[in-house]
């Protein structure tokens, strides 16, 4: 079976751990597997796009527009400079948290939050959206964003594989002491969207 | 076993399974986990891992080793490959003994480098065999193939992967294992290793036979395939667009013929030709320049067979950029006149722009800070490659010029030479002032030049990746080493007036970047403080009292902070702070305060 995934966020948000647990995950499931990650000077506070390619045998690492299966938009405005990625029935995981780019507060370029919202809800089929960057900050910390998004994803049993599986993976790959808090921040992420 | 690995990673791991024993590079996005990878794994595995100053220093110590009858290898991204460039040429007409792999990575995009060349045309213009890998996987056998290759044929192996496969993830059969007995190496001696003119011009013509050896070479590599498939339109490709290729003609529902070619030079002819024989057209699709293209153009005239070969010469294909499925179906649609579903546009919402910044609590903005406020208004501040290239974007606007490794200081001299009267601050860090930097300070104080040099040092190559340089006292491999101290090294190179300054420290830095501008002569501040990056836990973090706060912005305006942000009168400082202070510092109604240790 093939799931192609798009992730995208800011530099700064555990894209890149994200897209490497599902790849893992797929990995150990069996499952071919290809991810396309930004790193170096995109990184910094600018926007990142990962691409997990599940199943995908012969293919390139890069999803093409109208080609993934799931979007999960880490911040709000780069969800929807995400969205082109998306199959017409892809189903869009969005956090609600705005980062307003130093751009933003020097007032070169503008950022409308009701707008882009309203945005997001006509222009998306299937669309999840709720503040992940706040339940992660319940969790325990801002930075577990990451893994409530990863949570979310997985509670609406989207992933060729199952939940205990990712999870397992997400604990081997994150330092024992963050373990609870990770835990917490994916339970959230799955109640968010009406799972487990 | 199977792995997850990065590209780059794969690449390190076929290194150590062919026994690599000497490997140096300087580090360069999207180069630099080679390297990393096997510095991890140098001790372990016997290996020599180091990170060298430069990349043409890099390539003379692995070409040493490989003299030696080590099998060796250098890591670069492919600006790093000018720099080696003056080794390389003529190492081509040396040869090696032991295999010597060059893994040149290419940007094609670019996604963080200030050119998109096609390292394909340098192998071509060094005479040396290419290998360009479609995926990591490929590239883990890549790696291999070349070290054989590199010793059947004498000469050193460019193997030259992309950004999507430096940067992407597969699951990777690794054995971690040695894969064959290291040889026991020694240095024997021989004129063939000194080139005089006399033994250039015969290696000239040794280096020019050597082209058809390795062309047979390729015709029977299993990285050249042929694809069948049905009509008279044939598609010749390569590396990562190969990928793009496929899925493609999936996404069409087409079954055209299919040739990849995995080692672009030297060109296997004899597998092209067997390809193109029942075609009418050839569809060359390739990124960046037209390196297969010509080759195809060039072998049909020479054949006297003419099918159309269609590509970047008629402008199907673009020259510039990074391919990806979405432009190969439209290539192929347009060369085969069908239409496509057109995807839809995102209309007329405005999003906000999101650029790459400095990182809150970044030294190098204090620094940037300092200088703009201690300088003329008419002050030129050139820049150089790093991180702090970024402190080019406004407010900062402190980078007025960015050409290559250590060509901020020496710009900066030519500059004044031109306009005496302007202020010149070149910034440059660290990792950059030993790679090319101090050969600039040096023909500055020769030449009476009259600028200011601001080491930003913050302890480490930050942008790649954290990588060590000769400031520090440790290796690549973590062994400890004497710490060049580059406050000494400029008063060596002749500089009289140098101090070093903590950039955090606002009053204490400016008054530093007067002074060393008042001088007459080349000054040299060094502002030292170690990169936000790798200071973990116990970080401080600001806080603005609102009571205080008089709204004016200027800690926004001023600053560019990405922990700062302003949605409504009194800016925020978000949780990503972490607690530089210099915004405490400049703030005129002293509002922003210490929030307390948060981590």
């Amino acid at each position: 079976m093939r799931c192609d995934i798009v992730i995208a966020g800011v530099g700064g948000q555990g894209n890149v751990l994200a897209s490497r647990i599902l790849a893992r995950a797929a990995m150990e499931y069996e499952l071919p597997v290809q991810t396309s990650e930004a790193i170096g000077m995109a990184q910094r506070e600018g926007v990142v796009m990962s691409h997990v390619r599940m199943g995908a045998g012969n293919y390139g690492s890069l999803i093409p527009n109208g080609g993934a299966d799931v979007l999960l938009g880490f911040e709000l405005a780069e969800t929807i400079r995400g969205l082109d990625k998306i199959k017409n029935d892809g189903v869009v995981i969005a956090n609600s948290y705005t980062i307003y780019p130093v751009s933003v507060s020097l007032g070169i370029s503008q950022y409308d939050p009701v707008g882009l919202v309203d945005y997001l809800k006509k222009n998306t089929q299937s669309l999840y959206l709720f503040d992940a960057t706040a339940l992660a900050s319940q969790a325990g910390t801002v930075k577990a964003t990451n893994i409530v998004m990863l949570g979310a994803l997985e509670a609406l049993k989207l992933l060729p594989y199952g939940g205990d599986h990712l999870k397992e993976v997400m604990l081997n790959m994150i330092p024992q002491k963050l373990h609870e808090i990770n835990l917490k921040a994916f339970e959230l992420g799955q109640q968010a969207v009406g799972g487990a | 076993m199977k792995k997850l690995l990065m590209g780059n990673e794969a690449i390190a791991y076929g290194a150590m399974e062919a026994g690599v024993q000497v490997v140096t590079g300087y580090p360069g996005t999207p180069s630099s986990e080679v390297l990393m990878t096997l510095a991890q794994m140098a001790k372990e595995k016997g290996i020599y891992a180091e990170w060298s100053v430069n990349e043409k220093v890099a390539l003379e110590v692995a070409a040493g080793a490989a003299y030696s009858g080590a099998r060796a290898m250098v890591t670069m991204k492919q600006v790093g490959l000018n720099v080696a460039s003056d080794p390389l040429m003529t190492l081509a007409y040396i040869g090696v003994k032991g295999g010597l792999v060059l893994v040149v990575a290419d940007d094609p995009g670019p996604h963080s480098s200030q050119n998109e060349q096609d390292t394909r045309f340098f192998a071509r213009f060094a005479k040396l065999p290419v290998l360009d890998p479609s995926d990591p996987r490929e590239a883990k056998e890549m790696v291999k193939a070349a070290f054989e290759l590199s010793e059947q044929l004498g000469l050193p192996v460019i193997l030259r992967p992309t950004t999507r496969t430096c940067h992407g993830c597969q699951e990777v059969e690794v054995t971690e294992e040695i894969s064959r007995s290291i040889i026991p190496i020694g240095f024997e001696k021989n004129p063939k290793w000194v080139i005089v003119p006399n033994l250039a011009a015969k290696q000239h013509i040794w280096l020019n036979q050597q082209q058809e050896v390795m062309r047979k070479i390729f015709e029977d590599s299993s990285f050249n395939t042929i694809i069948p498939g049905s009509g008279s339109l044939g598609i010749i490709t390569g590396g990562v667009s190969y990928r793009y290729v496929r899925e493609a003609l999936e996404a069409l529902g087409l079954e055209l013929p299919v040739c990849k070619i995995g080692t672009p030079h030297p060109m296997p002819t004899n597998k092209v030709l067997e390809f193109i024989e029942p075609l009418d057209q050839v569809l060359v699709i390739e990124e960046q320049e037209p390196v297969l293209e010509d080759q195809i153009i060039k072998l049909i005239l020479q054949q006297n067979k003419f099918p159309h070969v269609r590509g970047k010469h008629d402008r199907l294909v673009p020259r510039e950029g990074e391919l990806n499925v979405n432009k190969v179906v439209a290539i192929l649609s347009q060369v085969l006149e069908i239409s496509t579903a057109q995807t839809k546009e995102a209309g007329s919402l405005q999003l906000p722009i999101r650029p790459p910044v400095l990182c809150a609590g970044c030294p190098h903005r204090a620094s940037f800070y300092a200088f703009k406020q201690a300088a003329d208004k008419e002050a030129i501040f050139t820049g150089d490659i790093g991180c702090y290239t970024l402190g080019n974007m406004a407010p900062l606007d402190a980078v007025d010029t960015c050409l290559c490794m250590g060509a901020g200081i020496s710009l900066g001299a030519g500059l004044q030479r031109a306009e005496k009267q302007r202020e010149v601050i070149a910034f440059i860090g660290d990792s950059t002032f030993f790679h090319s930097g101090i050969t600039g300070l040096i023909n500055a104080v020769h030449n009476n030049s009259n600028i200011t040099v601001v080491v930003l040092d913050n302890r480490t190559t930050a942008m790649t990746g954290h990588q060590s340089h000769p400031g520090l006292n440790r290796t690549a491999t973590g062994d400890s080493t004497i710490a060049l101290n580059i406050v000494e090294l400029a008063k060596a190179c002749g500089v009289r007036y140098i101090k070093e300054v903590d950039p955090y420290d606002y009053v204490a830095a400016v008054e530093v970047a007067r002074e060393a501008l008042k001088f007459e002569g080349v000054s040299v501040v060094v502002m030292k403080r170690e990169c936000i990056a790798l200071i973990k836990g116990n970080r401080k973090s600001m806080v603005i009292d609102e009571e205080k706060c008089i709204g004016c912005g200027f800690c926004v305006e001023e600053l560019g902070c990405p922990a700062i942000s302003r949605r409504g009168e009194t800016p925020v400082i978000e949780e990503t702070c972490n607690g530089c202070n210099l915004c405490g510092q400049i703030c005129p109604a002293e509002a922003i305060v210490e929030r307390g240790v948060v981590r």
